[in-house]
């Protein structure tokens, strides 16, 4: 058991003046409250505490990108999970509320090594610091995050705990840590009932008169955004819609949306997603869609280490040998030793491990990436593939 | 996509001599291409002019050619070598400009060599304005309105359209040459009329002034599949106006959101698909503060000082991945060498921040502007890194060496805020410490954006700085204070200032509370991969990295920090051989080094990378941590030998000569008496502290005499004095700072300078050769022309010049290097310096002998003897050919810098003509400099009374070359007198045509124009010489200057096909 002491807090106890910079966007009173992060095979680093005050358990992540923390707070991916920004200096250009990908942040946690002191930006609302506590998320700040993301990639991903409380017990604490799982996360992130996102053809008119039934399991805006943008109309389902539902509804395609949590807890959308499979309407998925879609059709998934979170992903498309960086966020990955190639293909994979990063199905109309197409945050360079999608649509 | 079978024997031009804008990056860049090329079996033949590289190693490439770089000298050696590619894109811009220039005359597709790397077509899409502009429009990439206009008239009809200010930026120049921005007529005309005269093809951009919005860059890569990857981009604190060489910068960008970033890295990655670019690229944009509208300022398609600093920034080996693309490697099948797991396919992310700082000559040049704009004027730059803002700022200020260790440096108390605000206008390199002082004097960051149009996140760093100066001053020093302090990378001298205390003080608080240096490693992916790549920066309050190592033996080399006027590339190439020369024997080697832009500062050159400011404090924290067997400080320049003292208090062991015996070379006390012990004569003189002092010492010897501080490097404040009120001057000059050791005031001889570098083992001396300085003393032996194997003294005198270095090496017990300088006054010898380390020459003269010094010092320094080594001690035979070293200036580049030759070094680089006889030699030195002689055979003499005489057999020989001879007034008559035909021309006060109306007319090839004894006084002169300067006339201070490009110009007329030198073959010979 390691214990990470605090560093950048200046406090024990004696009052610093307001002014006096801690390490941390935090004036006043406040400043001086510890805060711990507690993994659990026991290590404890000790920071300041942020955002909301509350305790939480949860499954510690890392990502890794440099740009667009609020991109990843408002990613619905990371419900039931407390995310660790490896970059150090988060909230310099503060937060543009227009720029969240969906209503509110779901990490259960924020564990970052500091928070601006000021934003800046001239599309800047909130600070980050406001935009948490309005949403009610604990965080951590001042903590060594390249320290704890090293145990993270040797030890692979671990659930803890974010707490304020000093007297905190290990023995009590860590079985709770254990035990936790992020559970049937689908349907909490999923949105209510069904809606429609109207064209904008802001990007061009390429996807015009063309309907697509979205699917949300978790779905990040930029998704119905990107679609909307290329003239599609765009109807987004909760998860636990019926196919048969959204069949009747007779789309020209549908999509299957990013979401968090592991794919085989989403048995009865799995069911589902097989008759969407069975029917001979064009199909494009991405990230848990694209799990959903290969566990229906006799595939399987399992847990990566540690997982890929980040924005600098190189994935390679089989059919052209062309390389992408892409944006990624994913925990589970399919098994491409139990793929049955009438059914589907390797259509990308990840240059830097080798993993699956898409499949394309077999006398089908249908392609499904793991990455993110849809970007935000990250980069934008395989955006073509919703014009792939339009054009599977158009055929 | 695999390695093009076809390509086997590959030329790689290099970039030529070190100037602003183009400096020992390329080095770095070049060096890394030719051992990736190397890696892949390919025959790799190498040109470069300039010998202090490394790149021009005979154990870097094949063949090697320290020749001018000329299209007809590239021609040649194409001929020669029959290469069957060209490499363009590793030599800057001079390098990439002579490759279009082969490739436009259609030499290259006669002669079967293929461009390698991105075509011509898409150099010329990039660099040529109108191209690039058209290019950017067809794919809907905005530029600022601009239009390509080729003479004056047009520039101003287009600026009255857009409005003033305007940019001007002239095509196919560097570091932004000739450009700069015009705020009325008249500047632009100004402005114009020499960005014209600079670019290579007559053409300059006028474009709306953008200054103000946020300059940002990408460091793009591309294989030829078409797959690309951003490196890292980068943001300037400076915004857009000030060139990004001398803009302070931060890696990732830090004030923008991922939707500004990946506007603007989509943007790049579009520009370089359009340009079909294979290799690295630089974009620089311009964003707007307030809005997504964005400029692409410019295009860069080859490796660049950003690419250096990128790669350096992110741990990406830029130009090593280039090379193999250029190969026809595709990005994923290149490994990522740092994780040994993943490809260079993938975009490098950090988890710290990284600051850069220019290194501004306007210590050396004290009469410049300081004023910073689009034309660069660093001659190097520093980069520190730490997962702080504040801390990296910190650590790159100390990184400097200027005198500067924090935010209070320079001190502004004095100025008001009103005061405060109107300097902030001003932009030059104080202004971060005006801002500083303003946000002390609680000036609101509005304001200061205001002005400065400076981000309000980094005046809020600044402040926060500021904030804990004051904490800190206000006390009491908590241990919770010190630890944050720490963290912010306050030096524990500072903190002593701030709080009172002793610098021991703070240290050992520290200790005492384990508030120590952690060391994390930059490994291109945020930890998510394990990466074995012992590349590492400091952090206080975190878990150190460090894989502890326990081998036989540990040594520590300490770099040369950045490149500046006095102290450049050659130290560095000094350190990497000796690191690699402990490396053969055995040794773990350690390097310590801050300077983004060289060659030591690459991962694989040392067994670990310390990436760290060379103070004494920071040098202790790697100390704590590693425990070297011993440490190396004669290679790294003066900035090495400063820390001696402080590394055997820390314990470690100084491998070679002795502290006390540089403390006696150096010491004017000591060193007289080692004199007298080796019956050796000086130049008589003494030591002072005060101007009444110097006076005394000044007037006992007799006018002129020498004033220099001791323990510097380049002449640093060096200077000739005639006169009471000369003294009065220079010693003000140098005791503008605070002074550790004596002045020395000598007499003044002129005479012959004669240097040695040579190798001792305590008992023996190697003299691998002895060279001679065409100028006579006076001039700093780095602005000298120097020439081995010396061609005009005595067998006599060179006997003497190797007894007297036997005895001195002897004396001070040196291990290692020394370099000694002479005076040859007949057959009189005296001993002007000795300086037992490494020096400016030594790769110039390990190159000419084909004598590895370096190598030889460090296996001497681990215990051989020279004998062993195969070696016989003493004066070594001469070759039987001749190689001249011409300094290079870039004076053009620093606005109102004096020009004239004196003590103290100017010249920023240099670069070797070598050849069967004196005369070739010479001629292709010049050649190199970029002294392409006669175009219009009009000069200009000038001189003062006593260079009169010499000046008559100078204009005589110039003369019979068939060249017309203006000169002043009293010149005129000395030379028509002689029988020399000149023909009289006004002073500038006098009516037109002037002297400066002839130079401005640009008929005119040379000026010569020898300044008054000691500084001087007239504003004509120096006029003269800074018009000669800007208008790209040549202009020589010193009569053996003179004389010897009249005898190269002599010997051009009857010159033939040049004979090329392989400097590869040389050090074959000399080794075996």
């Amino acid at each position: 058991m390691k214990r990470y002491p605090s560093y950048d807090t200046i406090g024990g106890g004696q009052k610093t003046p307001p002014t006096l910079y801690c390490g941390v966007n935090i004036t006043g009173e406040m400043g001086s409250m510890k805060s711990f992060l507690i993994l659990e095979d026991g290590t404890v680093f000790e920071g300041s505490h942020i955002g909301a005050q509350k305790e939480i358990v949860s499954e510690i992540v890392f990502n890794t990108s440099m740009a667009g923390y609020l991109e990843v707070l408002t990613d619905p991916s990371y419900a039931g999970q407390a995310v660790c920004m490896t970059y150090p200096l988060i909230g310099n250009y503060g937060i543009c509320l227009e720029d969240m990908e969906s209503k509110r942040p779901w990490p259960d946690g924020f564990i970052v090594r500091e928070l601006s002191r000021i934003p800046s930006n001239f599309r800047c609302n909130i600070s980050i610091q406001q935009f948490l506590e309005e949403h009610g998320v604990p965080g951590i700040a001042g903590i060594d995050t390249r320290a704890l993301t090293r145990i993270l990639r040797e030890k692979g991903t671990m659930n803890g705990m974010i707490t304020t409380d000093e007297n905190y017990d290990l023995e009590q604490i860590i079985p709770r840590l254990k035990a936790y799982t992020t559970g049937k996360v689908v349907e909490r992130v999923s949105c209510v009932r069904k809606y429609t996102v109207a064209a904008t053809g802001a990007l061009s008119e390429s996807g015009a008169g063309l309907r697509v039934a979205l699917l949300d399991l978790g779905m990040k805006r930029n998704i119905a955004k990107s679609l909307a943008a290329r003239g599609c109309e765009v109807t987004v389902y909760p998860a636990k819609t019926a196919a048969a539902e959204i069949l009747g509804d007779k789309p020209d395609g549908i999509m299957l949306s990013n979401g968090p949590g592991d794919p085989k807890e989403c048995t009865a959308m799995i069911e589902e997603i097989r008759k969407l499979y069975e029917s001979d309407t064009p199909i494009f998925a991405i990230c848990l869609g694209h799990q959903l879609m290969a566990l229906a059709t006799g595939a399987d998934t399992f847990k990566m280490k540690y997982g890929h979170r980040g924005g600098n992903h190189p994935v390679k498309d089989l059919a052209t040998g062309r390389v992408y960086i892409s944006s990624q966020n994913h925990g589970y990955v399919v098994d491409m030793d139990k793929l049955d190639e009438k059914v589907a293909t390797p259509a990308f994979i990840n240059v830097n491990d080798g993993t699956n990063e898409g499949l394309s199905y077999t006398g089908k109309n249908i392609f499904t990436v793991q990455f993110h197409p849809e970007a935000c945050p990250g980069p934008q360079d395989s955006g073509f593939l919703f014009d792939r999608f339009i054009e599977m649509m158009r055929a | 996509m695999p390695k093009n079978p076809n390509v086997k024997r590959v030329l790689v031009i290099g970039s030529g001599p070190i100037v602003i804008g183009q400096a020992a990056e390329f080095d770095y860049a070049g060096t890394q291409a030719c051992r990736s090329l190397k890696e892949e079996g390919m025959e790799v033949i190498l040109v470069n002019s300039n010998p202090a590289t490394i790149m021009t190693d005979g154990d870097i490439a094949d063949k090697v050619y320290i020749e001018p770089l000329t299209a007809k000298v590239l021609e040649q050696i194409i001929l020669k070598e029959k290469p069957d590619s060209l490499l363009p894109n590793m030599g800057g811009q001079a390098g990439l400009n002579l490759g279009m220039e082969l490739d436009e005359s259609g030499f290259l597709s006669a002669h079967g060599v293929t461009l390698l790397g991105t075509t011509a077509k898409t150099i010329r899409k990039a660099e040529d304005r109108l191209e690039f502009k058209e290019t950017m429009e067809k794919i809907g990439e905005p530029c600022a309105p601009s239009l390509v206009v080729e003479n004056i008239e047009d520039g101003v009809a287009f600026a009255r359209e857009i409005g003033y200010p305007v940019v001007l930026r002239p095509a196919y120049t560097l570091g932004g040459s000739g450009g700069g921005i015009a705020h009325n007529q008249a500047e632009l005309e100004e402005i114009l009329a020499n960005g014209l005269r600079l670019s290579r093809v007559g053409q300059v951009l006028v474009e709306r002034c953008i200054a103000g919005w946020k300059e940002i860059e990408y460091e793009v890569m591309r294989d030829s599949a078409g797959n690309c990857i951003t490196v890292c981009n980068m943001e300037n604190i400076d915004p857009v106006g000030v060139h990004t060489g001398d803009s302070i910068v931060v890696a990732p960008s830090q004030t923008l959101g991922d939707k500004e970033y990946q506007m603007l890295r989509s943007s790049a990655l579009n520009i370089i698909n359009e340009l079909e670019i294979t290799g690295g690229c630089n974009v620089q944009f311009a964003l707007h503060p307030e809005s997504f509208e964005y400029c692409v300022i410019e295009v860069n398609p080859r490796v660049s000082r950003s690419s250096a600093l990128a790669s350096k920034a992110t741990g990406y080996p830029i130009a090593k991945v280039a090379a193999k693309i250029a190969l026809g490697y595709t990005l994923d099948e290149i490994k990522n060498a740092i994780t040994g797991k993943t490809y260079a396919s993938f975009e490098p992310t950090l988890d710290y921040c990284v600051v850069k700082i220019p290194r501004l000559p306007f210590d050396k040049f004290i009469t410049a502007k300081r004023t910073l704009t689009t034309q660069m004027k660093a001659t190097g730059e520093v980069m520190s890194i730490a997962n702080n803002f504040e801390g990296a700022l910190m650590k790159a200020i100390r990184s400097l060496e200027q005198h500067v260790d924090c935010l209070r440096s320079y001190d502004f108390s004095a100025l008001s805020a009103e005061e405060l605000l109107e300097r902030m206008r001003i932009v030059d390199d104080q202004r971060i410490y005006i801002i500083a002082e303003a946000i002390r004097k609680g000036v609101d960051y509005d304001t200061i954006h205001e002005i400065t149009m400076v981000d309000r996140w980094f005046i809020d760093k600044i402040a926060i700085l500021t904030e804990m100066e004051a904490a800190l001053e206000k006390g009491p020093l908590t241990v919770e204070l010190l630890k944050e302090a720490k963290r912010m990378e306050f030096p524990d001298n500072v903190i002593a200032r701030l709080t009172g205390k002793m610098e021991e003080e703070i240290r050992q608080m520290r200790y005492e509370n384990g508030i120590v240096a952690a060391f994390k490693m930059v490994d291109t992916c945020a930890a998510e991969f394990e990466a074995s790549t012992p590349y590492y920066y400091s952090v206080f309050g975190s878990e150190t990295e460090v894989v502890e190592t326990h081998p036989k033996k540990k040594v520590l080399v300490l770099g040369s920090g950045p490149i500046r006027i006095g102290q450049g590339i050659e130290f560095d190439y000094c350190s990497v051989h000796a690191t690699w020369a402990f490396a053969r024997e055995g040794y773990e080697t350690i390097i310590i080094n801050n300077n983004p832009e060289t060659v030591s500062t690459d991962f694989d050159i040392a067994d670990k990378l310390y990436f760290e400011p060379l103070t004494p404090e920071d040098v202790e924290n790697i100390v704590n941590v590693e425990k070297p067997d011993g440490a190396v400080v004669q290679f790294g320049g003066q900035t090495a030998i400063k820390l001696t003292e402080s590394l055997m208090k820390m314990g470690v062991p100084i491998l070679g000569t002795k502290a006390e015996d540089v403390d006696a070379a150096e010491d004017r006390e000591l060193f007289d008496k080692i004199l007298e012990e080796t019956q050796i004569p000086r130049a008589a003189g003494g030591t002072v502290y005060t101007a009444e002092e110097a006076k005394e010492v000044a007037n006992r010897l007799g006018y002129p005499v020498l004033v220099r501080p001791s323990y510097v490097l380049g002449g640093q404040g060096m200077q000739i004095a005639i006169s009471d009120t000369e003294i009065e001057e220079f010693m003000a000059v140098i005791n503008r700072y605070e002074q550790d050791h004596p002045i020395l005031v000598d007499k003044y001889l002129q005479g012959k300078e004669l240097e040695v570098d040579a190798v001792c083992d305590g008992t023996d001396i190697l003299i691998p050769g002895i060279m001679e300085h065409i100028e006579r003393t006076g001039v700093h032996s780095g602005d000298s022309i120097s020439v081995y194997p010396a061609p005009t003294v005595s067998e006599k005198v060179k006997e003497i010049i190797a007894e007297y270095s036997r005895r001195l090496a002897k004396a001070l017990h040196v291990i290692g290097l020394i370099n000694i300088q002479f005076i040859a006054m007949g057959d009189e010898v005296y001993v002007i310096e000795v300086n037992p380390r490494s020096s400016r020459t030594v790769p110039y003269i390990s190159k000419v002998t084909g004598i590895p010094i370096v190598d030889l010092a460090t296996e001497v320094i681990i215990g051989k003897k020279i004998r062993d080594l195969g070696y016989e001690p003493g004066l070594q035979p001469a070759a039987d050919y001749f190689a001249v070293k011409m300094p290079v200036f870039s004076f053009e580049k620093i606005r109102g810098a004096e020009i004239s030759l004196g003590p103290e070094m100017k010249s920023t680089g240099e670069c070797l003509g070598i050849a069967k006889t004196f005369n070739e030699a010479l001629y292709k030195a010049f050649l190199g400099a970029g002294v392409n002689l006669p175009r219009h055979k009009q000069m200009i003499i000038t001189v003062k009374d006593a260079d009169k005489g010499e000046a008559i057999e100078v204009a005589r020989r110039f003369e019979k070359l068939g060249y017309i001879i203006y000169a002043t007034r009293s010149t005129a008559a000395a030379l028509n007198e002689a029988g020399v035909k000149a023909r009289k021309v006004n002073k500038i006060h006098q009516e037109s045509p002037t002297v400066m109306d002839l130079i401005l007319g640009h008929k005119i090839d040379l000026v010569i124009d020898t300044p008054t004894q000691g500084r001087d006084k007239s504003r004509d002169g120096f006029l003269i010489r800074r018009t000669s300067i800007e208008t790209g006339v040549n202009c020589i201070t010193a009569m053996d200057t003179a004389t010897a490009l009249v005898t190269s110009l002599e010997n051009a007329a009857s010159q033939g096909e040049l004979g090329l030198v392989d400097i590869a073959g040389i050090a074959r010979r000399g080794t075996g």
